[in-house]
């Protein structure tokens, strides 16, 4: 018996009836030539939707390729060497890589042909991103149009409303300049009213997930960091649908009852920890390991803000829930409406994309606001060499925590790429921690 | 002289160093990356000096950067560490690749430096990118008034522009004597002019620049046999010992695309009466550095163009390790080169550069290239 009680998700097949939906509209959409739009799914995936398309965002199925590699390492090792053969350098994005090796495969991962889009349409997040997807088009001879993003700086450094509200009005005229292109490029009608429901949705949905999050500051937490991949994902797929709203409604519901009810996602819960950037996808294991010491991890910047809007709260000194355009008492009526409150809604709340280009002292907040309020005793950094931009400050990061006397663990490997990653050197590295803090198995 | 460009890139703190006790009242801005608007900073009388790394090996910067970011950031930020650019008053960088932006972010953690970020655009191509860019100098030329405590008239801006661009003009006049069939200055001279024009006081750098063309460049040979023409391009790249051996074993670089090289200084200032968008303006429409080239391709066209114009046998493609923006850029240069009829050579720059693998390397391509004498 442990110390607490858990049982299983109520809605944990909705979210995988959800998550297998978006692909099999992908292959659908592939079968039957219908609107396809493909890019990183942190763009802003609510602009095409004055359509009826099908989106397929490269940075889930670079992970879903790792995870099938597990199984068949054609699906990540082979489509790794295959961007290789073609001269593309081995230390770039892995997801990117991956993306690369099965378009020019012609593999889809959850089969048939690799689905050639309509067109690319990519958010420039980090270094990568708008190049990936420029290279995608190369090779796919597809038109590709790209959205600059220049987030708003972490609160610390206090950026002036001027300089803030330059950036808003750069990214809302470039949506309003993209929303004529893909007019274009279709041939379709934009229809403006659906737009405003997607904006709506999406702002909804990542709020939601926040919210979620929130709940998992309760001892036992009531979400590990492994179910987390599973749930978040539908706000990274689908955040502006309907769907994904409703799904996140019933998710905070249940995880509340949780709450309530102390029920834990691990029933031995003794060490609380969060992990740093994207974890390898190919061994997830090192996450039940950790719990075989009573420890386990319940979150991340990472798993907390890719698909969350958060907001900071100067009063509180705390980050919260951002609050979408209807709780904001805002009725968005027209286009331009829409573009410049999704503009700020990317630019403000979304706080991972703007660790890919800040760090400092700004990532260090955030860091320990969530080790104050989430109760945490110690942290897992992954040096991430398959994403640069979870990167970005990994080490200063590790610094920080070591003065301020926090137990931290760091682990390097690849998110995607299995030749960079070595487990039992992980598991060793994991025993001296435990060792370090003092706890041993159970 | 030209030997003088050489004087001031080794001994470039040195030289900064005696012309901050001969300026009191200016202040010096280290900077890290080539899109940093010196024309505002000219005109507030603070002096832009070009943070470049020592090609040193060191052991002060593991602790804050990660293994797989580029040599050159981990050089730069160690050349902060060991204090090398202590005199400088300020640090500044402009939106650029995450490796460089984190050795400017860890100095700002560990050196406590006074710093200024500016928020450039990534996508210049776009329309909005002008009135966005424009705006965000405005506010930079608020701030650096702020700091140093000197307004900047337009008078100010007009005189910042003039030396930058005057330093542009020089420039551009040496590089199009490259064209000759016996090109009058070295390829690494060259690079070394680019590097002292970005590390030291342009008004003087302007004055030598200007005497080498009257005095010295007219009837020079830089080399008794030029050899093989080629092009260098790619990532920031100072590197001398590389570049010598290369025109040391039967070839000369004739011209490059680096931001260390034609890249900085290519286009001047068009005129206007919003002197922020002239500014600005200028700044979009440089070559652009790979993660500023998008969504269309304007790199391309670019590179083949100079390689036509000053007539190159073929291309040298380096690439700082773990330099993303080349390497997003990698494949299609290569084969827009290739399409073109240039071959290229692909190498991997680090700290320091293997020259006796590289040797064998470049003589190799070289003898490709000069197979045609053969047959």
């Amino acid at each position: 018996m442990g110390i607490y009680k858990t049982e299983p998700l109520k809605c944990w097949g909705k979210a995988k009836e959800l998550r297998l939906s978006v692909y099999e509209g992908i292959q659908k959409a592939r079968d039957e030539g219908t609107m396809l739009v493909a890019g990183g799914t942190e763009s802003a995936i609510a602009l095409p939707a004055g359509f009826d398309f099908d989106f397929l965002g490269g940075e889930p199925y670079g992970a879903s390729c790792t995870f099938a590699g597990i199984h068949d390492s054609s699906c990540n090792r082979g489509f790794m060497e295959t961007a290789e053969a073609a001269s593309y350098p081995r230390d770039m994005c892995a997801y990117m890589r991956i993306g690369i090796g099965s378009l020019l495969s012609d593999r889809f991962v959850f089969g048939g042909k690799y689905p050639v889009p309509t067109f690319n349409l990519q958010t420039h997040i980090c270094d990568t991103h708008g190049k990936w997807y420029q290279i995608m088009s190369d090779i796919e001879g597809v038109p590709y149009e790209v959205v600059d993003y220049i987030p708003y700086e972490w609160e610390t450094e206090n950026e002036s409303e001027e300089s803030k509200t330059l950036k808003r009005t750069y990214m809302k005229d470039q949506m309003l300049e993209v929303i004529e292109w893909m007019e274009k490029q279709s041939g379709k009608t934009f229809d403006d009213e659906k737009f405003i429901n997607a904006v709506n949705w999406e702002c909804e949905s990542t709020a939601l997930w926040a919210q979620c999050c929130m709940i998992n500051q309760s001892i036992p937490a009531v979400m590990d960091e492994k179910m987390m991949y599973s749930l978040y994902i539908i706000a990274v797929l689908m955040r502006q649908q309907k769907a994904a709203v409703e799904f996140y409604k019933v998710l905070l519901d249940e995880l509340k009852d949780r709450a309530d009810r102390g029920i834990a996602a691990f029933e031995n819960e003794k060490f609380r920890m969060i992990h740093d950037s994207q974890p390898p996808w190919h061994a997830l294991q090192i996450f039940r390991y950790l719990e075989e010491f009573g420890a386990v991890c319940i979150g991340a910047h990472y798993s907390f803000s890719l698909s969350g809007g958060w907001a900071y709260d100067k009063k509180q000194d705390k980050y919260l829930p951002a609050l979408p355009p209807k709780e904001a008492g805002v009725t968005l009526s027209t286009r331009e409406e829409a573009c410049e409150w999704y503009s700020e809604w990317l630019l403000a709340y979304h706080s991972l994309l703007r660790s890919l280009r800040y760090s400092g002292r700004g990532k260090h907040k955030r860091i320990q606001d969530i080790i104050d309020n989430w109760k945490i005793d110690g942290m897992m950094i992954h040096l991430n060499r398959g994403c640069e931009g979870t990167a970005v400050g990994q080490m200063e990061l590790r610094r920080y925590l070591a003065d301020q006397d926090i137990p931290a663990l760091t682990y390097e490997g690849n998110l995607a790429d299995v030749r960079e990653f070595d487990v039992e050197r992980t598991i060793d590295k994991i025993d001296t921690f435990m060792e370090t803090v003092g706890l041993e198995k159970l | 002289m030209i030997e003088d460009f050489k004087k001031i890139y080794d001994n470039r703190h040195t030289y900064m160093q005696e012309w901050k006790e001969k300026n009191p009242d200016w202040k010096v801005m280290g900077y890290m990356c080539s899109y940093m608007p010196e024309e505002i900073l000219y005109a507030a009388k603070v002096l832009p000096v070009r943070m470049l790394g020592g090609h040193e090996p060191q052991n002060v910067t593991e602790p804050h950067i990660m293994g797989m970011f580029c040599p050159f950031c981990r050089d730069v930020l160690a050349q902060g560490l060991l204090g090398k650019y202590d005199y400088c008053d300020c640090i500044g960088i402009t939106h650029t690749c995450k490796h460089l932006n984190q050795a400017y972010e860890s100095l700002i953690l560990h050196k406590g430096m006074e710093h200024f970020f500016i928020p450039m655009p990534n996508k210049l191509q776009c329309k909005q990118a002008l009135p966005y860019y424009s705006g965000i100098l405005g506010l930079f030329k608020k701030q650096i008034e702020e700091w140093t405590g000197n307004t900047i008239t337009d008078d100010d801006l007009k005189r910042g522009i003039e030396i930058v661009d005057e330093n542009r003009r020089l420039m551009r006049e040496v590089y199009e004597a490259r064209k000759a069939e016996d090109p009058p200055i070295s390829g690494v001279d060259s690079m070394v002019m680019v590097c002292a024009s970005q590390m030291y006081d342009k008004v003087e750098v302007n004055k030598i620049i200007a005497d080498v063309l009257k005095d010295e460049l007219p009837g020079r040979q830089a080399k008794d046999d030029p050899g093989i023409r080629l092009m260098i391009l790619g990532s920031e790249d100072d590197d001398v010992k590389f570049l010598t051996m290369v025109e040391d074993v039967g070839a000369s670089i004739v011209i490059d695309d680096h931001c260390t090289g034609s890249r900085y200084f290519w286009n001047t200032t068009e005129p206007g009466d919003n002197l922020m968008d002239v500014i600005a303006d200028r700044y979009l429409k440089r070559p652009p550095c790979p993660i500023k080239d998008m969504p269309h391709r304007t790199r391309i066209p670019h590179i083949v163009g100079l390689a036509r114009e000053w007539d190159v046998a073929g291309a040298i493609v380096i690439q700082q390790k773990f330099c993303d923006p080349h390497e997003l850029d990698k494949v299609a240069v290569v084969k827009g080169l290739e399409e073109a009829g240039f071959p290229s050579l692909y190498l991997e720059f680090d700290v320091t550069v293997p020259l006796g693998p590289f040797r064998i390397r470049v003589e190799a391509f070289l003898e490709t290239l000069g197979s045609e004498d053969l047959f």
